[in-house]
């Protein structure tokens, strides 16, 4: 486990130094881009001085609200869905397609109907998120084991009480990596869509920095952004094989 | 997927025409100010088929697309092997490939257009690195799965490192390396549209992108379609292959 997380260490550890030795040596130029140290005291400062928590926060609570509507309504989804035997089959094509389908080439179509507000950008992370979750719901209610339906049958529980009682914690570490995928998606949906049309957020931001060459704006936030992804997503990745082990299944 | 589709082709057309009633039924509702009907956004694309100008834009597109796919699938096996032969550098390197798979790419792209410079290497770039992980990932994994027996025949074969690979290593995992190229491709294409939606000055993407800033509705729509059906058709063959490759 250590040597593992050496290696890790050291691999993220060398990127970084040879970025670094190559801002300095002036390989990479810098207009291109400032050496890491730089763009680490520059996200300090901008942190520190408060500027753009207007952007960070509305960025942030869009994908909130995309990931928690995909989420919820994911789930209550899969399971009806899971219920439906034609219904699932007829679909299914569409969940096989559906990462295929370049979901921001409806952006333009969303501004058109909607305005060019929050609405577009969260219904943007909202679709892209909440397939992943449909479909890792039904995976994970597919491997209920007979015996568990059985029980809720004998137990003569509603519907509704075997989701909630049986199934769906069953289901937990499905769950999880939905939650996971979702919250990837939503982030890459909400900041995706500020980027190529927005008044305000994170990924406005960036791209105005880039129109107008401002480095010392534009590095800090996009580590921001990669930094928030990194630490969610490892952050439900270690819960997720927490529950796997207690589960003994890893 | 779990529980195996019953006829799929019946569904396919229950799906794609229940599709299409649905953007009929939205189109009644919210009307001429912001979308066209499927007839319309069709009639459309026909007569923008004929103009020399939009065959330029899709040449463009295809062209980045189909390089970025070159880089994306041959990088991909790449990293793909080395990592799934090394025991420990797969371990390590696999979870940061899908934290890396996770983050919002296109964050990205300033660096890369500062990098490659405004044209078609920066949109081939960004295309290739959308596709590059998925494919890296389920190379490793399918290398990473490989019945050890396969490996030991090759061993007492005395197989240098090259024929391993070719004779051995390649076609036990082509089924699972198959499925990585097709989310690649999905991914790449995705990656390159974006791009040219970003900054560019000509392909499908910068063709959207001069649509809504024209308030074309016509063009928007027929552009959309295009790309989705393009996406959805292609993924469509793939996966049929994909899975008459995993079931033998």
């Amino acid at each position: 486990m250590s040597r593992l997380r050496i290696y890790q260490f050291a691999v993220i550890a060398g990127f970084i130094l040879l970025l670094e030795a190559l801002c300095l040596a002036g390989v990479i130029d810098k207009i291109t881009m400032p050496p890491p140290h730089i763009i680490v005291r520059d996200l300090f400062r901008m942190l520190l001085a408060g500027r753009y928590f207007g952007d960070i926060g509305k960025s942030l609570a869009n994908v909130l609200l995309a990931f928690g509507s995909a989420y919820v309504l994911g789930v209550i989804t899969g399971t009806i869905l899971h219920g439906y035997r034609t219904a699932r089959d007829i679909l299914d094509p569409l969940f096989a397609t559906y990462y295929a389908i370049p979901v921001f080439a409806f952006y333009p179509l969303f501004i058109v109907i909607f305005g060019l507000g929050d609405g577009p950008q969260i219904l943007i992370g909202f679709l892209l998120a909440i397939v992943a979750v449909i479909v890792t719901t039904l995976n994970g209610l597919d491997r209920v084991p007979p015996v568990l339906k059985k029980t809720a049958r004998v137990n003569k529980l509603s519907p509704l009480q075997t989701a909630l009682r049986i199934t769906l914690p069953f289901c937990a570490p499905y769950l999880l990596t939905a939650a996971k995928l979702a919250l990837a998606y939503a982030f890459i949906g909400v900041i995706g869509s500020e980027f190529i049309m927005a008044r305000a957020g994170m990924g406005y931001e960036i791209s105005y920095a880039y129109t107008n060459f401002d480095n010392a704006t534009m590095y800090p936030l996009i580590l921001l952004i990669l930094l928030l992804s990194i630490a969610a997503n490892s952050l439900l990745s270690h819960w997720e094989r927490v529950l796997l082990a207690r589960r003994g299944q890893k | 997927m779990q529980g195996e589709s019953r006829a799929p082709f019946r569904n396919t057309v229950i799906l794609i025409v229940g599709l299409f009633l649905f953007w009929e039924l939205a189109y009644l509702v919210v009307g001429e100010v912001a979308l066209r009907s499927p007839w319309e956004t069709i009639r459309f694309l026909g007569n923008l088929m004929r103009t020399d100008v939009f065959w330029l834009h899709l040449a463009d597109t295809l062209k980045a697309f189909t390089a970025a796919l070159a880089i994306a699938v041959a990088l991909g096996l790449l990293i793909g092997f080395a990592l799934g032969l090394h025991r420990l550098s797969g371990d390590a390197m696999e979870p940061m490939l899908v934290s890396l798979y996770s983050i919002p790419k296109i964050t990205l792209y300033p660096i890369i257009l500062l990098t490659f410079g405004l044209g078609i290497s920066a949109k081939i770039a960004f295309g290739a690195i959308h596709g590059i992980i998925p494919v890296a990932l389920f190379t490793l994994n399918a290398v990473r799965n490989i019945k050890p027996i396969l490996i030991k025949t090759g061993r007492v074969f005395k197989l240098n490192p090259t024929v391993m690979v070719r004779a051995i290593l390649f076609p036990a995992a082509v089924p699972e390396i198959f499925t990585g190229i097709r989310v690649g491709f999905s991914l790449t294409l995705i990656g390159t549209v974006l791009g040219e939606m970003f900054a560019a000055q000509h392909g499908l993407g910068y063709l959207l992108m001069n649509a809504i800033s024209l308030y074309n509705i016509d063009l928007i729509m027929a552009v959309t379609f295009l790309l989705v059906l393009f996406a959805a058709s292609v993924n469509g063959l793939l996966l049929a292959i994909d899975r008459r490759l995993h079931h033998g």
